[in-house]
């Protein structure tokens, strides 16, 4: 490894970590507009001497789909951008995705050596730097595919999981087609994640890159529903199978009045802000109704989502309920950050008893108990025990509840010989291959609830799973 | 695209139409449903398939015009094509052979009943209908039923044809009268449906009905079709769409359904014209809004 840097490391450690620029607090509270600018050309430079390009880079270790970080460092310092946005995709097919929804903090940059003693390289906003700068400039080409083998593979889902193995096998050479159950393709990144996070525009650009590969797509399919898994092998002659349908069945806390009108489902309320464009109602026919007041419960990046677009689209005060401390919210800090920076308010170990109605079969209230937090619990966080006598009412009108998701039953009900746990996800083995011979799955539909990384990371292993899988199967039929 | 092969008007305001959509028509059951969307911004409305053929590649939709939605997708002509539709959706009604059943429609529901009873003919049923409508010009499929149901019965609230009165008022007839019914089989608005379940109750007889709810993906995603099944939380969508009426919570759900009444106001207003009342058609709006 050759250093391309002229600066000693010391002079380096001297350089303050860039910022992004945003929009301020007050003016992107009111607009579904993206938070953050990113870095410009000169900030990314700038950014990319601070590397220290070590020996032994422990961010690509710290990179669930092991990207080479050092490398398209160097090529982004050398202001060969394209090649770095190619480095990057070489592990990793969206990275303008991935440079703005991946939690860095806690993977590639808390493993930058630089954060030991200082603060890491700025590892995400580089790599949302050059996707952005491809995509500007209009420069990228599809890469080159392997030459095209006979076997195809069936992709349920469009998520990221889904998206990653479709992008890993169509450069492979395998014919690949993509079913998805919605109208538009992106699953999570579609429905889920607003656009002050991930501006469509950006997700329907990466989605055209897939599409680039050959890839073909099915709207408006619901496997299980449409075709079952057994058709697609029988009738459309599919080889094998990735399932990544996620998890998207939304699940209630199970309090008194969730049935009133004004009670949500963080996936409903993000679905008809996101999918259905409900925040240009009614330019778009699909309505949203909120109150002055919003509280939304959970602690997740969900939770932060619905919360934040409550404010956006006018709630005066928005509230995040979480039973548990600051500490143990498993949101990403910069959702958190940005949140309190919008004027959410936390109301934090506090727990929701029941939803009080206004005598028309609409939220009034939300009656809460505090909590504190006693002995560590199974997932290794301090479990929340109430506080006797500390009920107390939050007025408002509107409750979403974001307090995590279960895969959709559909496929699992309808094909026979796959294996489910008691939480719905289905079982896989190191191979991401499922309990049925050519069926493998990942993302949350075994995870049961995770990042979008984690996700790609799944589809990416699923996809050298199956090559493995249709390579040996070539070799028995000799 | 979905392309609208034929298209009828059934009554004023209730539009039959038939969609080139041939994985759904091949694997369609009868009680299963589609989501539609009509156009570019639209919202995902949920349909019951009316009927289908397989070989045609075609499903049957029967719709009313009552809100904005509605109102352009009825405004659709053949050679028009929808947006999106998607399914088969739902579990298929428990179809078997009870004996002697009831069907009961009301308004554009019938349309809905029409391949259920269809259906339990099939499976060797006895079957009896009745038909519950408003005023003369909505009741429909009538000549449809006769040709699978020993009887049809019809009700109009005016009593502008047939008897005068609701469908409750013909079923308790059937029921205090000689045949030995087994199983009732009720679709239409919820205020219905409850009336037949509360006096189905009174007998002891089984009745199935068919929930209309809120949706947004019709997949099980959106949680928004929550109903109380026998003091459960059940999602319409993909629990349902149909239930045993005498578990259903209709108060609960009819309440729920008013969630959107005043922003369905402004979406109807926004695709009809102030000044003559008529549709906006597409391309003038679409001016409009550049």
């Amino acid at each position: 490894m050759t250093r391309i840097n002229p600066l000693k490391p010391s002079e380096r450690m001297k350089i303050p970590r860039q910022e992004a620029t945003e929009q301020s607090p007050s003016k992107r509270s009111i607009n579904f507009l993206e938070v953050s600018y990113g870095f410009d050309e000169e900030r990314a430079i700038v950014e990319s001497t601070r590397c220290l390009e070590c020996k032994e880079p422990y961010c690509t270790d710290g990179c669930p789909v092991g990207i080479d970080i050092r490398g398209f460092i160097q090529l982004v310092l050398q202001k060969d951008y394209v090649a770095a946005v190619n480095k990057i995709r070489e592990a990793n097919y969206l990275p303008a995705i991935c440079g703005r929804v991946c939690p860095q903090e806690s993977q590639c940059e808390a493993m930058c050596v630089l954060g030991k003693k200082l603060t890491p390289v700025a590892i995400g906003k580089l790599e949302r730097f050059v996707a952005d700068y491809e995509l500007q400039h209009d420069l990228f080409r599809p890469p080159a595919i392997a030459e095209k083998r006979h076997e195809s593979v069936a992709i349920v889902g469009s998520g990221p999981a889904g998206l990653t193995c479709a992008a890993e096998l169509a450069q492979m050479g395998y014919g690949v087609t993509i079913f998805e159950a919605l109208h538009a393709i992106g699953g999570v990144l579609r429905y889920g994640i607003p656009e002050f996070r991930l501006p469509k525009e950006i997700l329907d650009l990466e989605t055209e890159r897939i599409k680039a590969l050959g890839v073909k797509i099915y709207t408006n399919f619901v496997v299980g529903r449409t075709a079952t898994v057994d058709e697609l092998f029988d009738e459309w002659g599919f080889s094998a199978m990735f399932l990544g349908t996620g998890a998207g069945t939304p699940t209630f806390v199970g309090i008194p009045g969730e049935s009133l009108s004004g009670v949500y489902s963080a996936n409903e309320f993000l679905t008809r802000v996101n999918l259905m464009g409900a925040y240009k109602f009614p330019q778009n026919d699909t309505p949203i109704k909120i109150g002055k007041a919003v509280g939304v419960i959970g602690g997740g990046n969900t939770a932060m989502d619905a919360v934040r677009t409550a404010k956006r689209l006018g709630a005066e005060k928005a509230y995040l309920i979480y039973r548990r401390s600051r500490e143990e919210m498993p949101a990403r800090d910069e959702e958190i950050h940005h949140a309190e920076q919008e004027g959410i308010e936390f109301l934090l170990l506090t727990n929701p008893l029941r939803i009080i109605p206004d005598g028309d079969n609409w939220v009034a209230g939300l009656e809460c108990q505090r909590m504190e937090l006693g002995e560590p619990d199974d997932s290794g966080r301090r479990r929340p025990v109430p506080l006797q006598g500390s009920e107390f009412v939050v007025e408002l009108q509107t409750v979403i509840e974001a307090i995590g998701q279960k895969p959709n039953p559909v496929i699992q009900a309808t094909t026979p010989g796959l294996s489910t746990t008691k939480r719905g996800t289905v079982v896989i083995d190191e191979q991401q291959g499922t309990s049925r011979p050519g069926i493998f799955a990942g993302g949350d539909l075994s995870r049961g609830g995770a990042t979008v990384i984690l996700a790609m990371k799944d589809g990416k292993n699923a996809a050298r799973a199956i090559h493995e899988y249709l390579t040996k199967s070539a070799l028995k039929q000799g | 695209m979905y392309p609208i092969i034929r298209k009828s008007i059934l009554a004023p305001s209730i539009t039959r139409f038939e969609i080139e959509a041939p994985f759904i028509a091949r694997k369609r059951k009868a009680g299963n449903f589609v989501m539609i969307r009509v156009e570019e911004g639209g919202e995902r409305i949920p349909l019951t398939i009316a009927d289908s053929d397989s070989a045609a590649g075609t499903i049957t939709i029967i719709v009313q015009a009552v809100g904005g939605t509605t109102k352009l997708l009825c405004s659709k002509e053949v050679g028009d094509a929808f947006l999106d539709v998607v399914g088969p959706l739902g579990n298929p009604t428990p179809i078997k052979n009870h004996g002697a059943v009831v069907c009961v429609g009301g308004g554009v529901g019938t349309a809905e009943l029409y391949p259920i009873a269809r259906a339990l003919k099939d499976a060797g049923n006895t079957v009896s209908s009745i038909i519950g409508a408003r005023t003369r010009e909505l009741v429909i499929l009538e000549e449809e039923l006769k040709e699978i149901s020993g009887n049809v019965f019809v009700t109009t609230d005016d009593g502008s044809y047939a008897r005068k009165g609701f469908v409750t008022d013909q079923l308790k007839d059937l029921l205090d009268g000689p045949s030995d019914i087994r199983a009732v089989y009720a679709i239409g608005p919820l205020p219905m449906m409850k009336a037949v379940s509360k006096l189905t109750a009174g007998y002891g007889i089984t009745t199935y009905v068919s929930l209309n709810t809120i949706m947004v993906d019709g997949t099980g995603m959106c949680g928004g079709c929550r109903v109380t099944i026998n003091g459960e939380m059940k999602f319409a969508c993909v629990d349902g769409p149909e239930f045993e009426g005498h578990q259903v919570d209709f108060d609960e759900l009819m309440m729920r359904n008013r969630t959107y009444v005043d922003k369905e106001k402004i979406s109807d207003a926004k695709h009809v014209c102030r000044l003559t009342g008529q549709l906006v058609p597409d391309r003038v709006r679409k001016e409009a809004a550049s």
